[in-house]
């Protein structure tokens, strides 16, 4: 069909428009903050010179786990509490990668403590569950803290502390390094 | 062969649908965008996949990636009592005019003596000092003369009892100034706080994942 008499052509240009439309989205996006930012609580074990030796709850060997954070995002950890130097535990290096990292470890060993509860070894109740001790070491960064508060939340793990580390801990840790040949 | 013959087609193309495409963008960006408002430091927080909402009165404590603490608080009528007590208490000989200043100021990372000097710089020049400020003192002790953060959220308890502590750390940071903070917190008997965080997505098949996805399976909402 024509387009009958001199009312001008109904069609207008819109590129110029379609122009600064893709201009302003262009601007929005990048002052955009997408996603807000989020609180993270978190609970510090009490430190109360008052409370009794009674009153303070004793972590099981068997339940317990220490998770050490170090230089370069290094995640070292050993099962047990550790504080015996002359029985040194074996630690462990790993990552907070998605794949065998700190993730698996905490799983499995959730796992590990259920069948020990189901084959009914003694010592252990059956309402028992993993105890992680966090300690980081001055090299360590707050990444590596929120980073493993993290995976506690997301391992759905019950009780966990942030701790200081101890003397002990540190000599577990250069040891290691120096068994791998670092210095 | 036969000759295909090209149908003469119009060179326009309508951009009707494209510029509608790019208004219903728009507006949807226009609508997300909330303007950060500006900081006294850069910091870059960690990302966690806590979905708690930052709570309404708080106090917020800035840790830079070298270690400097900064300090604020946002209610203004929470400001104004705050810098009246602290001029009182500690001596600080501010004009109402420094008051004033301190109420429409942004993150605090000053130490006492220096806040005098601080609040008499005009907005600019507070913008630029803040980039480079040396922090408020802070130290493992609870000793309010030399852990003069402590004695800021100290004068902000009093004043505020319901406040909450909010740690905006920068990812980067070394773990001897978060444990700094912590230890000063723990000094005051503050053993629960936040930590500010970018929201990241939960791993799928992990522990919290399940616990997420029966939670909505029995229709309790966060």
């Amino acid at each position: 069909m024509e387009v009958k008499g001199g009312k001008g052509s109904p069609r207008v240009d819109l590129t110029p428009m379609v122009d600064l439309g893709f201009l302003l989205i262009t601007f929005f996006m990048f002052t955009t903050t997408m996603s807000k930012p989020k609180a993270m609580q978190i609970q510090m074990p009490y430190d109360d010179p008052e409370l009794k030796k009674e009153q303070k709850s004793e972590v099981k060997e068997s339940t317990a786990m220490t998770i050490l954070l170090s230089k370069d995002n290094r995640i070292y950890y050993y099962f047990g509490i550790g504080n015996d130097p002359e029985k040194p535990p074996k630690l462990e290096l790993t990552t907070f990668k998605d794949k065998d990292g700190i993730r698996d470890v905490i799983i499995n060993k959730k796992k590990e403590i259920q069948s020990l509860i189901a084959a009914g070894t003694p010592g252990l109740d059956a309402d028992d569950n993993i105890t992680v001790m966090i300690k980081a070491d001055d090299k360590a960064t707050t990444d590596d803290l929120i980073g493993v508060l993290d995976e506690m939340t997301i391992t759905a793990v019950p009780v966990y502390a942030v701790v200081d580390i101890t003397p002990v801990d540190l000599e577990f840790i250069s040891k290691t390094e120096q068994a791998s040949g670092e210095q | 062969m036969a000759k295909l013959k090209m149908a003469r087609k119009s060179t326009f193309v309508d951009m009707t649908a494209m510029c509608d495409v790019a208004f219903l963008l728009l507006t949807f960006f226009i609508l997300a965008t909330k303007i950060k408002p500006p900081e006294a430091v850069e910091v870059r927080t960690p990302a966690s996949t806590s979905t708690t909402q930052i709570p309404d009165n708080f106090m917020l404590m800035s840790l830079s990636k070298d270690g400097r603490v900064y300090f604020n608080i946002e209610n203004l009528n929470a400001r104004e009592a705050l810098i009246n007590y602290l001029n009182e208490n500690k001596g600080l000989g501010l004009t109402a005019k420094e008051i004033q200043n301190f109420k429409e100021a942004n993150s605090i990372g000053v130490p006492f003596n220096q806040l005098k000097s601080y609040l008499d710089l005009s907005v600019a020049d507070r913008t630029k000092f803040d980039k480079k400020a040396p922090g408020i003192p802070v130290d493992t002790t609870g000793n309010f003369e030399t852990n003069e953060l402590a004695y800021w959220i100290r004068a902000t308890r009093m004043l505020n009892p319901d406040y909450l502590i909010a740690i905006k750390a920068d990812g980067a940071a070394a773990y001897p100034y978060v444990k700094k903070i912590i230890g000063t917190l723990g000094h005051q008997k503050i053993y629960r706080f936040n930590f500010i965080t970018e929201s990241k997505g939960i791993p799928p098949g992990s522990p919290l994942a399940q616990e997420r996805a029966e939670k909505i399976k029995k229709g309790i909402v966060e």
